[in-house]
């Protein structure tokens, strides 16, 4: 069973935000909100610093506390891959979910119903790549199937160091980062 | 050093969570009072197990009032909806790991159990409505005739009451991407909250609905200036209740807002009593979750400085601690000794520091965060 996950690679991320276009225009995300956006982390004691620049978006936990608290069953793990997913016919707008996420990764459209990145699962389907990953002009970021053993992704995170963001949450993200 | 910048700024997220607005610390304090209300009622009916009416307040009023604030908690939590027009989709499944699934079908439940606890003392509570439709007293009068139907009814208050106050809290508990809410001891918590706010609620109507010369001042200004109650005044020679025994015509025939003074010097004391309990355990129960938070990680013990010495400190010593917790005690205590006469300030304090707890948590709580530590 096929399970995607993303690898970023920080080294060659310079945060030009081409990936947040791109998920805007591929997903006709309304104006002032974002499913994907850039977050700079500096580290280190000066003149030792250290610059790590991410593109961020919702991690497709392995254990989604939002899929967890949702009352209706709107937000829930599609069959394929095991990407989170909101149906907006299905929610009713508690924000449970929104609170649940220790990613802020979640808002709630203008419609009414929660949203957030989908890994573009409508273009998955069809054999294409995220929007985000197709148009990033440094190719660092990789999408794939990490139970396939010859993807890209699963070769990037046997050979390359890697971290997630806040492991400690307990919800094994599935958005990597290289170092 | 370790410093993030977040080129994000999504409304309702950013800069800090905002996701619950009023709506919600309502909601929760409003289901934690009918909780309340609801077990008292349920715990009395479970010892008395009365096989003729008594017009006591938690029997009489207390379910008419808990049916419309649980009406109106429940209005509060619809407002907060971003999505109205799906809110039928809560009743078309049951998301076994979700405890706002658990508290959709609870708050169904309440419905029908606050209903019969209320049929129950119908002839006492709404006497024109009995003699109106001589059916609802019939029905009432079988119900209490069947000692199995009232135990029945007890025990779903009982149960029913309990879930509902534990879920109010568990709904924040369960969402352990908020640090503050991380914390089993919230359920416990809001149920002892919202039994001291019932009791705190049930003594304040007896206070209100005494004999006129024996209601303290303020009582007097707001009957007078807010609600108006007419029959608030007793009949000539209600006074001497004291030492009558009561009679049972004369009961039936009076509103539960316009109860005998025999009522306010039996019931009074006890609910008291019980309210000092409530918030003596409620006391410790705020004791434990704040030490089991101090004692945590780094990220808890932040969440916990956010109510001990960050921005909400001030609201949440004062208002919660101080007024709403300490400060009735003590005047409980002494109104219970005898030593000054019972008041509206130790309920109103209580249900003003309930009303602010429920505030203080959830805006507290949308603040904390697991990069918290980090960011700043």
């Amino acid at each position: 069973m096929a399970r995607y996950v993303m690898a970023i690679d920080t080294r060659r991320c310079v945060g030009c935000m081409d990936c947040v276009v791109a998920c805007k225009t591929e997903n006709d995300v309304p104006e002032g909100f974002n499913r994907d956006w850039i977050t700079e982390t500096v580290r280190g004691e000066f003149p030792s610093l250290g610059l790590e620049i991410r593109s961020e978006r919702c991690n497709h936990c392995a254990h989604p506390p939002c899929v967890d608290c949702c009352p209706t069953g709107a937000s829930h793990v599609h069959e394929r891959g095991g990407v989170v997913l909101v149906e907006g016919d299905k929610c009713i707008g508690c924000k449970a979910c929104i609170a649940a996420c220790p990613y802020d990764a979640r808002y709630v459209h203008p419609d009414g119903h929660v949203d957030k990145c989908t890994f573009c699962i409508h273009r998955v389907e069809q054999g294409l790549l995220p929007a985000c990953v197709s148009v990033c002009p440094t190719r660092c970021m990789h999408f794939g199937d990490a139970e396939d053993p010859h993807s890209d992704v699963s070769r990037l995170l046997a050979t390359r160091p890697h971290h997630t963001i806040l492991p400690e949450a307990g919800t094994e993200p599935r958005v990597h980062y290289l170092t | 050093m370790d410093e993030h910048v977040i080129h994000r700024h999504n409304h309702g997220i950013d800069p800090v969570l905002d996701a619950w607005g009023w709506e919600i610390p309502v909601y929760l304090f409003l289901g934690g009072l009918v909780a309340g209300l609801m077990v008292i009622a349920g715990m009395r009916l479970l010892l008395a197990r009365p096989r003729v009416r008594q017009p006591m307040v938690c029997w009489t009023a207390g379910p008419w009032i808990a049916l419309a604030l649980l009406s109106v908690g429940m209005l509060a939590l619809f407002l907060d909806l971003s999505h109205k027009a799906c809110v039928w989709r809560l009743y078309l499944t049951f998301q076994v790991t979700s405890p706002m699934s658990w508290g959709a079908w609870i708050l169904l439940a309440v419905y029908p159990a606050l209903a019969a606890n209320a049929l129950l003392h119908l002839p006492v509570a709404l006497p024109a409505l009995t003699s109106r439709f001589p059916v609802l007293r019939r029905v009432s009068d079988r119900l209490l005739a069947r000692p199995r139907v009232v135990l029945a009814i007890a025990l779903a208050n009982i149960v029913l009451g309990v879930g509902l106050g534990v879920y109010t809290g568990l709904l924040l508990g369960t969402l352990g991407a908020r640090p503050l809410w991380a914390s089993a001891v919230l359920g416990p918590l809001f149920l002892f909250s919202g039994l001291s706010t019932a009791a705190a609620l049930l003594h304040a109507i007896l206070v209100l609905s005494s004999p006129a010369g024996e209601r303290p001042a303020f009582a007097d200004f707001l009957i007078a200036r807010l609600t108006r109650w007419p029959q608030a005044t007793p009949p000539a020679g209600e006074e001497t209740g004291f030492a009558q025994a009561p009679d049972p015509a004369r009961l039936c025939s009076r509103s539960p807002l316009q109860p005998r003074a025999l009522r306010v010097e039996s019931e009074a004391p006890e609910l008291l009593q019980a309210d000092n309990s409530f918030l003596t355990v409620e006391a410790a129960l705020l004791g434990t979750f704040l030490l089991g938070h101090t004692t945590a990680s780094a990220v808890h013990r932040q969440a916990a400085d956010l109510l001990l010495t960050g921005p909400y400190a001030a609201v949440f010593w004062v208002f919660v601690v101080g007024l709403g917790l300490l400060l009735p005690l003590t005047l409980q205590h002494f109104e219970l000794q005898h030593r000054i006469r019972h008041t509206l300030a130790p309920s109103l304090l209580v249900l003003l520091g309930g009303l602010v707890l429920r505030f203080v948590f959830v805006q507290a709580g949308q603040a904390s965060h697991w990069a918290a530590t980090a960011l700043h």
